[in-house]
């Protein structure tokens, strides 16, 4: 059974001005405990389309299931991090993990001892008191992380999670995540403007076309996951694959660029 | 501690410089109008107990009241207002209309509907408390980043928990320096309201004394009410230290 089914998706914006048809037609399905990447040009509508399968925008048409479900709110087990990672600053970090859990209503007993659990888990245990303004980068993405796991989520919606750390952090936190994701086998959506990452975090890399989104092409990455996968031919091969079709979509075009040299 | 001990240094460093400046200015103008620092302060002592601290007290409790009251209604309201689109687009124009006119201008009204006791002071200054509140609650709820409430939402929270946990909160640093800032003109109406009617409060002492030319007490009540400024100034600077205690968490 498929975790995700989207059918002819078609998501506008009213904006101040016109609308904004940021996705048409797009059609996916993703498998139950399967990790893909999504990746296009900006403004293609992949940040709509995780908003979306997080029940936070409405789709104007199309069907969005999840889990079985057709989405009309925010689902119980799905998790969504954004690119600031979301965190509310005047919350300690023990207090930001156990967040959802506290709006769900769940016991304050039961919820310390999540909490513990999950900040353990990714290193952030010392600084369960401290506020996200006194974290790094990486532990700020580790905490939202902690939170998500908090939730037990079994979809995980991620937003460029990794866009604004440093080249060595961002290394650690996907093998972190591919870590993770060994380990729980949880239905993993990732947004990604990086080629190596949504080939190192991908079984398979969706490639949304120009706005309006939709599907474009699909890589398959079969061998994403094993170890020591980053330095396999296979993987390089993946990428440069990824890349031609990228170019192909018009994701490297600069238009402003373009018009100026001519 | 130590924090306490610089403050409070500061203070008393402070009081010092601007004591010389005032004997200094006082000896320069040679009027009676303008005594030196040592018979307004002896006069201060002297006069503590038995008058300025009654007529102090009448006057924090007008101001304090007229601050909470004003607070207490603005700020949800502000933030409501910012928050909702369909709310802003009927309340903004008002605000904007409403919040440049100079409130003062409505104590002679205030004073013929509510008499001249504590009423008409405690409206007016709630009243322009209250706009100051409102317009920075507005701003500070229209400029909260869409991914904390985003987020916050994705977790299942209702309209009511997204207020609790994110509108209210990202709003309050700002709410704050609102409230300090209109500590300086909540006292100024003050004074002008107790001036113009009423037997009570520092205003009324001022000018109760500038009226008999004891320029003495009058130069002690205006320290009274600097001090009074002072105290509300600082009690608010401590509340929210309290109350915002991650803002001292960021650079
Ligand atoms: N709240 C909104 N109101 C109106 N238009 C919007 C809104 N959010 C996004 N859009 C428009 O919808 C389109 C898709 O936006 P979206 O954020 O999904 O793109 P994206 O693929 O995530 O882009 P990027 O890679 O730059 O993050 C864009 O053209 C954008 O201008
Ligand atoms: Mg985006």
């Amino acid at each position: 059974m498929s975790a995700v089914a989207i059918r002819d998706l078609a998501v506008t914006y009213t904006g101040v001005g016109r609308a904004v048809h940021a996705i048409a037609g797009l059609d996916l399905e993703v498998g139950d405990g399967e990790p893909i990447a999504v990746i296009g040009p900006s403004g293609c509508g992949k940040s709509t389309l995780l908003l979306a399968l997080a029940g936070l925008v409405r789709a104007d048409s199309g069907e969005l299931i999840v889990a079985g479900e057709p989405v009309v709110g925010p689902r119980r087990r799905t998790a969504l991090i954004l690119q600031d990672f979301g965190l509310l600053p005047w919350k300690t970090v023990s207090h930001n993990a156990a967040l959802g859990l506290e709006v769900r209503g769940v016991p304050v007993s039961e919820r310390r001892r999540i909490v513990a659990e999950a900040l353990e888990r990714l290193g952030l245990g010392e600084f369960a008191e401290a506020y996200p303004g006194e974290l790094s980068g990486g532990m700020r993405q580790r905490l939202a992380l902690a939170r998500a796991l908090a939730l037990d989520a079994d979809l995980l919606l991620m937003d460029e999670p990794l866009s604004a750390l440093d080249a060595l952090t961002r290394e650690d936190l996907q093998n972190l995540l591919l870590e993770i994701w060994r380990q729980r086998r949880h239905t993993s959506v990732l947004v990604t403007h990086s080629i190596e990452e949504a080939v190192f975090l991908g079984r398979r890399v969706v490639v949304l076309s120009p706005r309006p989104g939709r599907v474009a092409a699909i890589v398959e990455n079969p061998g994403m996951g094993e170890d020591g996968y980053r330095e396999t031919p296979e993987f390089l091969e993946r990428c440069v694959e990824l890349r031609r079709i990228l170019a192909a979509e018009g994701a490297f075009a600069q238009p402003s660029l373009a018009r100026s040299a001519s | 501690m130590n924090a306490w001990l610089r403050r409070i240094g500061g203070y008393f460093f402070a009081s010092i410089v601007l004591l010389a400046g005032w004997q200094l200015l006082s000896m320069a103008v040679g009027s009676q109008a303008l005594p030196g620092p040592v018979p307004a302060l002896s006069d201060f002592f002297r006069l503590f107990f038995s008058d300025l601290l009654p007529h102090a007290g009448i006057s924090a409790w007008r101001v304090v009241a007229s601050m909470v009251i004003g607070a207490a209604i603005a700020a949800p309201l502000g933030l409501a207002i910012g928050r909702s689109p369909k709310v802003d687009a009927i309340a903004a124009p008002m605000i904007f209309l409403t919040y440049p006119v100079p409130k003062v201008v409505f104590l002679p009204v205030l004073l013929v509907l509510l008499g001249i006791g504590n009423l008409p002071k405690i409206a007016l200054i709630t009243l322009i408390v209250f706009f100051q509140i409102l317009v920075t609650a507005r701003d500070a709820a229209r400029g909260i980043p869409a991914s904390a409430v985003l987020s916050v939402r994705s977790l299942g929270a209702t309209r009511w928990q997204v207020f609790r946990h994110v509108v209210v909160p990202a709003s309050l640093p700002d709410i704050f320096t609102a409230l300090r800032i209109s500590t300086g003109t909540a006292i100024a109406v003050l004074f002008f309201s107790e001036t113009v009617a009423g037997s009570e409060g520092l205003g009324y002492y001022i000018i109760d004394a500038w009226s008999r030319i004891a320029y003495s007490e009058m130069f002690a009540g205006i320290i009274a009410m600097a001090l009074l400024g002072v105290v509300l100034y600082e009690f608010l600077e401590l509340a929210e230290g309290r109350v915002c205690r991650w803002t001292r968490a960021e650079r």
